[in-house]
């Protein structure tokens, strides 16, 4: 019982992180039709970039209790390198799609480097930092209050995406041009304001969650090209483009890696794969996309 | 002009074989990945160049090639490296059957994130199996023998740059050869077909799912003997032979030769591993520099430096009459 409930809120945990950097894939995919392979390097730099702004917050005599707004704050403001590199896939969004894959791997490389640049080649993490919230008894485990919270806040960006899409005028807008883009082209929409501000929204996306992760794990130069193969998995199983999508298959990764690490280490990220492969064969779009063709 | 490709691959092969008493010895050894990439590679873009499918998941075959080699030579004692290629492709191909029987349903994007997934499983195969595969270690590869010939006198790296060299070139030659008659036969303009316009090439009769199969295998098999010649010229299969980023680097340098010229792999894998050694020379941050360069590549120059000269060709003939 105590094993099922500890597998129960770490995979809940990983979810809700997965949910985000996936949320942004599904955003930047639905409008842009690009998978970004370079969303892993978004979070990885929200979990430096969260370090560093936290521990500089501390230095300045910034109370211990308060890292959590820090964080929120240093995702977002990092986020806004989103309309230098959407310039850049500017160039392609008319090309093959072989060019976009290739023009968001060239990405991930150069981030690689850009992250070791500023804060070296190894691990770094924020210490017990999590612990300043204390923790809560939920029967019989203890889970760190800032677990929760950070679950709370993913459900909390869902509700207010979901409610954003659905009820705004930019929502509306947005749906529509990835439903027909010439169509919303002809009826006066601005589609070079919207693919700027959709691309900087899923960066943002991307960012918080790697901020958000980092007084829990450490951040590593293997971040980025580990986490998206997970994103890629949940985007998979949930359906190119669909946000619930995102949320369920975030769910399932989340809690199966969680199962599988506490089970049988060595099927980690195997089972994970092995689902994306019977869904792609069972249901080729995914749980809640379009079925192809 | 038609002439012009086999003259052009004369030379090229005359100039690789006259490397050796050119270039040191060190050299040499940065030469021998590059041939091991342009053989997976002419295998790579019969799929990507031709058929137009856009695999991220490649690498999985060239590290059946690598830890084909591996398992062969340290663990169960084979030295034959004729049987070894024979073995690890026909092994390579066994897999990517099933593997393309799934895939090629898709195209596109779908195409992509299937294989990428298929290596991934692969690739955490390879990683956590400890017991089977080593690990994060890996497998160390031992010194095969050449037609039969152990060369026991000679020591690694005269090995490696003496008769394993030529027996490299003297491969890529003959499955050069094979995919240069492999793209210009009926099979090659089908699969030309079915990339342009699927539709319609099915309504020609084209059996659209069963040539890309085809395609699939070829290439598997091609990347399987390029995994294997990597795996004697470093002497270890290790499982970042088949993460995703290798992927992206087979992807990265028929982009950079240029996948709409046959030629286009080859000079790319060449052209890579120059431009990588060269990097990392400089400086600690040549990932970033290479990330650089292939977005120049993709904005710029998207038929890659087989393109650019063709180009220059082009013009070089239209201004000298003749």
């Amino acid at each position: 019982m105590t094993a099922l409930l500890d597998i129960l809120i770490g995979g809940v945990f990983h979810a809700a992180v997965l949910f985000l950097v996936a949320a942004g894939l599904q955003l930047v995919f639905g409008v842009q039709k690009i998978v970004n392979l370079a969303c892993g390097s978004f979070y990885a730099l929200g979990a430096y970039f969260g370090i560093t702004a936290v521990s500089w917050c501390l230095a300045h005599g910034m109370p211990p209790g308060l890292f959590l707004p820090v964080l929120v704050v240093a995702g977002l403001a990092i986020g806004l390198i989103g309309p230098f590199i959407e310039a850049l896939l500017l160039t392609v969004y008319h090309r093959d799609e072989a060019f976009q894959l290739l023009l968001t791997f060239a990405l991930v490389l150069m981030f690689q480097d850009i992250l070791r640049f500023f804060w070296g080649a190894d691990p770094q993490q924020l210490g017990d930092l999590v612990m300043t919230y204390g923790r809560v008894k939920m029967g019989a485990v203890q889970v760190p209050t800032y677990n929760l919270l950070v679950i709370v806040a993913s459900i909390a960006i869902a509700v207010g995406l979901g409610a954003f899409l659905k009820k705004t005028r930019y929502g509306r807008i947005l749906r529509a041009t990835a439903e027909n883009r010439e169509m919303s082209l002809a009826l006066g929409v601005n589609v070079r304001w919207m693919y700027a501000s959709v691309f900087t929204l899923g960066t943002i996306l991307g960012t918080v969650g790697g901020a958000l992760v980092v007084p829990t794990a450490a951040a590593s130069l293997d971040m980025p090209v580990e986490l998206v193969v997970e994103a890629f998995a949940v985007v998979v199983i949930g359906g190119l483009g669909s946000m619930r999508g995102a949320m369920v298959g975030a769910l399932i990764v989340g809690l199966m890696r969680a199962a599988a690490i506490s089970w049988y280490s060595e099927l980690e990220m195997l089972a994970i794969y092995l689902v994306v492969i019977v869904v792609l064969i069972a249901r080729p779009g995914g749980l809640f996309g379009k079925p192809l063709e | 002009m038609r002439a012009a490709p086999a003259i052009l691959s004369i030379v090229a092969l005359v100039a690789l074989a006259a490397l050796p008493s050119l270039l040191t010895q060190y050299q040499i050894t940065l030469v021998l990945p590059a041939l091991a990439y342009a053989i997976a590679l002419l295998g790579f873009n019969l799929l990507f160049g031709y058929t137009g499918l856009l695999s991220f998941g490649h690498a999985l075959f060239v590290s059946i090639g690598a830890y084909g080699t591996a398992v062969l030579t340290s663990k169960l004692g084979l030295k034959s490296f004729e049987a070894i290629l024979l073995l690890c492709a026909v092994a390579s191909v066994a897999v990517a059957i099933p593997i393309a029987l799934l895939s090629v349903r898709y195209v596109k994007i779908f195409f992509g994130i299937l294989t990428l997934a298929f290596g991934m499983l692969f690739h955490s195969f390879l990683f956590k199996f400890y017991n089977i595969t080593g690990g994060d270690t890996g497998i160390r590869v031992l010194r095969p023998t050449l037609l039969g010939r152990a060369y026991e006198d000679l020591d690694k790296t005269a090995f490696l740059v003496g008769p394993f060299y030529y027996y490299c070139v003297v491969l890529l030659a003959i499955l050069g050869f094979v995919m240069w008659r492999l793209v210009h036969s009926p099979f090659g303009l089908h699969l030309v077909a079915t990339r342009e316009n699927r539709r319609k090439s099915e309504y020609l009769g084209v059996r659209v799912r069963f040539f890309r199969l085809i395609a699939f295998a070829v290439s598997a098999f091609y990347c399987a003997v390029g995994g294997a010649i990597l795996a004697v010229n470093t002497g270890q299969a290790d499982p970042e032979l088949a993460y995703w980023t290798h992927s992206g680097e087979l992807v990265f340098m028929t982009v950079l030769g240029g996948f709409a010229n046959f030629f286009g792999p080859v000079v790319g894998a060449f052209s890579f591993i120059f431009l990588k050694s060269e990097l990392m020379g400089l400086t600690q941050y040549w990932r970033f520099w290479l990330g650089a360069i292939l977005v120049i590549l993709v904005v710029l120059f998207p038929r890659g430096l087989a393109g650019l000269f063709a180009q220059l060709w082009a013009r070089l003939h239209r201004s000298t009459p003749t």
